[in-house]
């Protein structure tokens, strides 16, 4: 089995578990779920200047082969962004169930269960202590 | 080089310089805070202007940045285009920012200023990037300032909406990722008029690949455009966000379709293989079915704010119709209706802004109401909204929906294209209608209006917008001529690859 095919199922199965993930209706699952396709995009990044072993990030007039250092400042780039904006999503779908009392992407007032610690009466955005 | 050499990254530069200054005034003097963003947003107005000026006459003026040479450091090209952009940022940013400012919205959360200044600074950037990377970088950097301004003023919708509007987003970006990394692997540049040249000698088993990456990336530009059926997310978006912002948020979607006309002729044009024009097919039943909905929206809406939202993705569809033709005289046409639509859509966020600040608990629902002060004015000024929306005369909207029917009748399916813009621009006109009569005519019995405001100079704004938009009426023929001639600009990609490539280090 191949070192690309091994790199493309990764991808692959990252990116069918993240979009299941994010098509979710709670907003923890859509986080990892957007988490997950992130993973799998910096991976497709990283592949995209060719999967070579053991050759030089850098051009040198000795080396006649070497390895492409972009993709690599692209994926660093694009891990910065996505870290941050998933620690942003975060903190807001926390606000927004502390404020909304439903931790629902669709926004609509669905009743909360007891599994998520707030009681029906108090999922109104007061008393959210769990 | 001189100082005027650098007049590309200004546009950049001011907004990234004064957004931290403002935000450490902030706290202690509010005052010097505002007085930064006025300043700089004059400044950023006076450089467009500038550009405008220069390139008007056809060059392009590239800005290698660090002075690496073109196909391998991040280069910024002005083109005629691109300086309208700008200048249209630049006016739209005054407009907001008064209103913001006469109103008192930028007092409900204190990092208004910092946070309209990086949306700026995202804005410009986008408009004057010639690195498709460094547009992604761009595009987030505007998108991260927009989800800060667009919870501005919290609330619980607020934040419901917003967590809706930034999950679509970032998986906006990351399919934009994907296009990005597709093409690198393919062309080995991220130069988009290095590009342009390169995907011509694309070997015949990858021509799948690029035409898959085209798609793609058409596909994110046209999530941002909010085309149909990637519209979803902003009525909730902009009917939910504070009315100044929305205002600002009129020219967002406009960021898309500019990617659009930019990248499309540039990078997938003619000699492109499998990929040349490949997203052409797609984009005008989109933009047919965006301009139905968009106005069928504006008809049922429930509130201005969500008319006017639902006029922004009419006014894009109509405004797609236009480019989908890729011709030099229907981009010519769809360019001046862009200047237009942009300034109308904020104008009609601001005087959806005017009612519900009047009306007290009754907002800005398109229901009868209480008889509140000054609704003579506020009437005229939605009328004239209105007016210059839907494409009724004398305003630019008719200049512009004229301008595009004649150019797209010279087109294949020009039936379709028309029936849709009169249709939907009767649609629209009986939906104005009948918000309007019910807010400004009717009177709810037994309603009180709250006390009038304070002040009347939350007048000014809307005014100022709807005063643009006589004055590209009355300007028609200047701006026509400039918007034919950048439409043939962006059309000629090999002139912007010669002058953007030989630029050598300085």
């Amino acid at each position: 089995m191949s070192y690309e095919f091994l790199v493309a199922s990764a991808i692959g199965v990252l990116v069918a578990g993240g979009i299941f993930l994010a098509l979710r209706a709670r907003t923890f699952q859509v986080v990892l779920g957007l988490t997950l396709i992130s993973y799998a995009v910096n991976l497709f990044l990283f592949a995209s200047g060719r999967l070579v072993l053991n050759r030089p990030p850098i051009w040198d007039k000795a080396v006649s082969e070497y390895t492409d250092p972009l993709p690599q400042a692209l994926v660093l780039t694009a891990i910065v962004i996505t870290f941050g904006m998933t620690a942003f999503v975060v903190i807001l779908a926390l606000r927004s169930f502390l404020e909304t009392g439903s931790d629902h992407v669709d926004g609509d007032r669905v009743p909360c269960d007891a599994q998520d610690g707030l009681a029906d009466g108090l999922a109104d955005g007061e008393g959210t202590e769990p | 080089m001189s100082l005027a050499d650098h007049l590309p990254i200004l546009p950049v530069a001011i907004p990234a310089l004064a957004a931290p200054f403002a935000l450490l005034v902030m706290r202690r003097r509010r005052a010097l805070a505002v007085g930064i963003a006025f300043f700089a947003c004059l400044a950023q107005l006076a450089v467009a202007m500038l550009l405008m000026e220069r390139v008007s006459g056809g060059t392009i003026l590239a800005y290698a940045l660090g002075a690496w040479p073109a196909p391998f450091g991040i280069v910024l090209v002005a083109d005629r285009l691109a300086a309208l952009m700008l200048v249209l940022t630049a006016v739209l940013a005054l407009i907001v920012l008064t209103h913001a400012v006469v109103t008192r919205a930028d007092r409900k959360g204190w990092h208004f200023h910092p946070l309209f200044q990086f949306q700026l600074m995202g804005l410009n950037g986008a408009f004057l990037t010639g690195d498709l990377f460094n547009l992604f970088v761009f595009f987030e950097v505007l998108l991260i300032a927009s989800y800060g301004l667009m919870l501005h003023g919290q609330g619980p919708a607020r934040l419901k909406a917003g967590v809706q509007y930034v999950v679509v987003n970032l998986v906006g970006s990351a399919l934009f990722l994907i296009a990005l990394g597709m093409l690198y692997a393919l062309t080995g540049t991220l130069n988009m008029a290095d590009m342009g040249l390169r995907v011509r000698d694309i070997a015949p088993e990858d021509q799948g690949l690029l035409r898959i990456a085209a798609l793609l990336l058409a596909s994110v530009f046209a999530l941002k455009a909010a085309v149909v059926p990637l519209h979803l997310w902003l009525p909730r978006t902009y009917a939910a966000a504070t009315p100044a912002v929305a205002a600002l948020f009129a020219i967002m979607t406009k960021v898309g379709v500019y990617s659009l006309i930019r990248v499309v002729p540039q990078v997938f044009g003619e000699g492109a293989g499998a990929a040349a024009w490949a997203p052409a097919p797609w984009l005008l039943p989109a933009a047919l079915v965006s301009a139905c909905v968009g106005f069928a929206g504006v008809l049922t809406a429930r509130s201005l704010a969500e008319q006017a939202a639902y006029a922004v993705i009419g006014s894009t569809g109509t405004l797609l119709i236009a480019v989908a033709g890729w011709s030099g005289a229907s981009l010519g046409a769809g360019l001046y209706y862009l200047v237009h639509s942009t300034l109308a859509g904020a104008a009609l966020f601001l005087v959806a802004d005017i009612a519900a600040r009047r009306r007290g608990s009754f907002g800005d629902a398109a229901s009868p109401g209480p008889a509140f002060a000054g609704r003579g004015v506020a009437a005229l000024m939605f009328m004239a909204g209105a007016i210059a929306t839907t494409g009724l005369p004398p305003l630019s909207g008719f200049i512009g929906k004229l301008l595009i029917l004649q150019s797209v009748a010279a087109l294949p399916n020009w039936g379709w294209a028309w029936s849709v813009i009169l249709g939907t621009t009767f649609i629209g006109v009986i939906g104005f209608a009948r918000a309007g009569s019910a807010v400004f005519w009717k009177t709810a019995e037994g309603s009180h209006a709250p006390p009038a405001p304070d002040t009347r100079l939350d007048l000014v704004a809307p005014a100022l917008a709807l005063a643009c938009l006589a004055v590209l009426s009355a300007g028609a023929g200047i701006a026509t001529a400039y918007a034919d001639a950048a439409a043939a600009q962006v059309l000629a990609p090999a002139d912007s690859a010669a002058a953007v490539l030989t630029e050598g280090p300085r």
